[in-house]
C-alpha cells in the first residue's frame, strides 16, 4: 500500500533533479525548507521528527539536497518529507509538502471498529506491523 | 438639475409638509468625501424614463437609510443629517445606455455590529422594489475595519483547514455524489468510498440532499463516514465528506451537526438558502466544535446573474466571509455554470486576499482591508474535467477545492479511476508549474505525457478532452473609466 500524503504521491517517485527543482521553486517564493522523518505515517501524526531546523536563508537547493542525502543514508527505511514554510503574515504555515523517501514495504493501516448503540461505529486507524 | 437643487435646501423649506425630491432632502451630496468609518456601496441603477439619474441615486440612498416618500418633522428629533446615506457620485455605465453606477456612503451608526441580516435589511431592504427605478443592482461594498472586526469570520479558514488535513501545496480535490437524488444510503456511501480511496480529498452531498424518503439523513451520515474512514485507512490521508445538515429548523440542523461530529466528520455543509441568521448561527457552532463549514451557494443565480438587477456575487462573497464560512462555491469560469473568468477571479480574491486593491476589470470597485479575518477556501465546481487542469490551476492557483463530479463518477473505467485521473492531472500540473513551465502553453502536452503512464488519465482525456462550455457570460464588469455625470 502506497501512502498518498504530500503533494506528489500520485506521480512516479521524483528524481533528485525534480526534487531540487521544487526546492528552488520554494526558495524563490521566500519559503524556508525543512526535512522531517518518521516511521509512523499515521494520518493524524502531524509531528514527524525534525531533521535539524528549517533551513532559513538558503540561496539554492544544494544545501537541502545535501541534508536530504544524509537523512536518506541514516534512515533509508523511513518516510522522509520536505516542507516549505511561508512566514508571510496571514499564512505562517507550510505552503508545500511532499514525500521524498519511503520504506521498501509500506504496511499501511487497519481500520478498527467498536460497535456502539444506534448503529454508530467508533473507528480507530491502526498501523499494520511491517 | 442645477447645483442649488442638488444641495440640501434652506431648513425652513426642507421641513414644510409635502413631498420633496430625495436629492433635496439631503440624500445627494456631490462634494461628500466618504469617511474612513463609512460603509460604502456601489449600485448599478436603471432609472425609469424621465427620472434624473442623480435624483434616482438620491432615492437609493434615501430608501436604504432614513427616508420615506414624504417629509416627516420627526427627523428633527434626531441628528438627522448623520443618519442620511449620501449618494456622492453618479457615472453612466459604459456601453449600457440608461444604466448608471451610483456610489452611496452610510454612516457606521446605521448598522448593528456582527449582523449580516441587519446589513442586508438596510442595504437591500426595499430599494430594489422602488418604482422610479426599472432595475437596481448592488455591485460592490466597502466595509471599515471597525465593522469587519465586529465579525468573527470563517470558523476554520484556509490555513487551519490545511493544517488539520495535512495537505499543502496543491489544490484539494472533490466530487459531488451523483445521481444527486435516489441513491439509498448504502449505495451512496459506496460512491463516497470509491472516490476518496481513488484519490479525492473530499466528496460532497448536493444541495438538495437532505432527508428524503429514499435516504434518511442518519443513514447517509453513517454510510458516508464508513466510506470516509475506510478510505482514510486505505490511503493514510485525512479524508472528508461534506455532510449536508441543511434542514427545516435550526434545532434540526444542530441535531444533524452534532451527529456528524459524533461520527468524526471533519466537515459539514449548508446551503445558502438557509438564510443569513442561520449561517451565522451554524458558523458559531462550527467554531465551538472545530468543524470546517462548507457553503453551497444554492439559489444565488436568482439574484446574481443578471447584471441590471439583483446583487453581485462579489457582495455575497464579502457578506459570507464576514458571516463565517470556510468553503464557498465561487465558480469555475471554464465549466458549465455562469462566470466570466476575470469576474470569477474577483470573487476568489475577495475570499483569499488579506487586502483587496481596486481592480476594475475583476469587478473590485473598492479597496478592502480584511483586518486579518481568516481566508475562505473557494470551490470550483460544475462541469469541469481533467483536461482543463492547466486552465484551472492558472486561473485559481493552489488554494481552491476543484470538484469534478461527473468528471470523476462518469469515468469509463469507474469511480476510482476517475479520481486517479484527476489527482494525477492535478499533481503533474502543479509539479510542472513549480518547475517554471508555461502551463497555459504546454498544459495539453503535459497532460498527454502523463496519460502515457496513467491509463485512467488517458481515458479521461479521450472521453472529455474536447468538452468546453463556450457561451457568452451575462455578468461581466462593464467598467471603463469615463467622465462623471454633472
Amino acid at each position: 500500500m502506497k501512502i498518498t500524503q504530500g503533494a506528489f504521491s500520485f506521480l512516479p517517485e521524483l528524481t533528485d533533479a525534480q526534487i531540487a527543482a521544487q526546492v528552488e521553486y520554494a526558495l524563490g517564493q521566500g519559503w524556508a525548507v525543512s526535512i522531517e522523518v518518521t516511521d509512523d505515517p499515521h494520518p493524524r501524526n502531524c509531528y514527524w521528527e525534525m531533521w535539524g531546523m528549517p533551513m532559513f536563508g538558503l540561496k539554492d537547493a544544494a544545501g537541502v539536497m545535501t541534508e536530504l542525502k544524509a537523512a536518506r543514508a541514516t534512515r533509508p527505511q523511513s518516510y522522509i518529507r520536505l516542507n516549505a514554510f511561508d512566514s508571510t503574515r496571514g499564512w505562517e504555515t507550510i505552503r508545500l509538502s511532499f514525500i521524498v523517501n519511503r520504506p521498501d514495504v509500506e504496511p499501511g493501516f487497519h481500520l478498527d471498529r467498536v460497535e456502539e448503540q444506534g448503529r454508530v461505529q467508533r473507528y480507530a486507524i491502526r498501523r499494520k506491523s511491517a | 438639475m442645477t447645483v442649488q437643487e442638488k444641495t440640501p435646501i434652506d431648513p425652513k423649506k426642507r421641513y414644510s409638509a409635502g413631498v420633496l425630491k430625495y436629492a433635496q432632502m439631503g440624500y445627494w451630496d456631490g462634494d461628500y468625501v466618504p469617511k474612513d468609518t463609512d460603509i460604502l456601496a456601489l449600485f448599478r441603477i436603471t432609472p425609469q424614463e424621465g427620472v434624473d439619474p442623480i435624483e434616482a441615486a438620491a432615492a437609493v440612498a434615501g430608501e436604504s437609510s432614513t427616508a420615506t416618500w414624504t417629509v416627516v418633522w420627526t427627523d428633527l428629533l434626531t441628528a438627522c443629517d448623520s443618519y442620511r446615506a449620501k449618494a456622492y457620485k453618479v457615472e453612466p455605465v459604459p456601453g449600457q445606455p440608461g444604466q448608471y453606477f451610483c456610489w452611496v456612503a452610510y454612516d457606521i451608526i446605521l448598522f448593528e455590529e456582527g449582523s449580516i441580516v441587519n446589513l442586508a435589511a438596510s442595504i437591500i431592504g426595499n430599494v430594489f422594489s422602488f418604482k422610479p427605478l426599472k432595475a437596481a443592482r448592488l455591485e460592490d461594498m466597502r466595509f471599515p475595519p471597525a465593522y469587519i472586526k465586529a465579525f468573527k469570520g470563517p470558523p476554520t479558514g484556509i490555513v487551519v483547514e490545511r493544517e488539520r488535513l495535512e495537505k499543502y501545496g496543491r489544490p484539494l480535490l472533490g466530487a459531488t455524489i451523483k445521481p444527486k437524488l435516489g441513491l439509498s444510503g448504502k449505495n451512496y456511501g459506496r460512491v463516497v468510498y470509491e472516490g476518496l480511496t481513488g484519490g479525492l480529498d473530499f466528496t460532497k452531498d448536493d444541495e438538495n440532499i437532505n432527508s428524503q424518503p429514499f435516504m434518511h439523513w442518519r443513514d447517509r451520515f453513517l454510510y458516508c463516514m464508513e466510506g470516509v474512514m475506510k478510505a482514510t485507512a486505505d490511503t493514510g490521508e485525512v479524508k472528508g465528506h461534506y455532510l449536508n445538515i441543511t434542514a427545516g429548523t435550526m434545532e434540526e440542523m444542530y441535531r444533524r451537526a452534532d451527529f456528524a461530529k459524533q461520527l468524526g466528520s471533519v466537515v459539514i455543509m449548508v446551503d445558502l438558502v438557509i438564510g443569513w441568521t442561520a449561517i451565522q448561527s451554524i458558523a458559531e457552532w462550527c467554531r465551538a466544535n472545530d468543524m470546517i463549514l462548507h457553503m453551497h451557494r444554492a439559489g444565488h443565480g436568482t439574484y446574481t446573474r443578471q447584471k441590471n438587477h439583483g446583487i453581485s456575487f462579489r457582495v455575497i462573497t464579502k457578506w459570507l466571509r464576514l458571516a463565517g464560512v470556510d468553503h464557498l462555491h465561487t465558480g469555475t469560469a471554464v465549466g458549465k455554470l455562469e462566470g466570466d473568468p476575470m469576474t470569477v477571479q474577483g470573487y476568489y480574491n475577495v475570499c483569499r486576499e488579506t487586502k483587496n486593491e481596486v481592480d476594475l476589470p475583476r469587478g473590485i470597485f473598492f479597496e478592502q482591508d480584511w483586518c486579518d479575518i481568516r481566508k475562505v477556501m473557494p470551490v470550483a465546481s460544475g462541469g469541469i474535467h481533467a483536461g482543463q487542469m492547466h486552465q484551472l490551476l492558472h486561473l485559481f492557483g493552489d488554494d481552491v477545492v476543484m470538484q469534478f463530479g461527473g468528471g470523476t463518477i462518469g469515468h469509463p473505467m469507474g469511480i476510482q479511476a476517475g479520481a486517479v485521473a484527476n489527482r494525477v492531472a492535478m499533481e503533474t500540473m502543479v509539479l510542472a508549474r513549480n518547475e517554471g513551465r508555461d502551463i497555459m502553453a504546454e498544459g495539453p502536452e503535459i497532460l498527454r505525457n502523463a496519460a502515457k503512464w496513467c491509463k485512467p488519465l488517458e481515458a479521461a482525456l479521450a472521453t472529455w478532452g474536447a468538452v468546453t462550455f463556450d457561451y457568452a457570460s451575462t455578468d461581466t464588469s462593464d467598467f471603463v473609466p469615463t467622465a462623471s455625470v454633472s
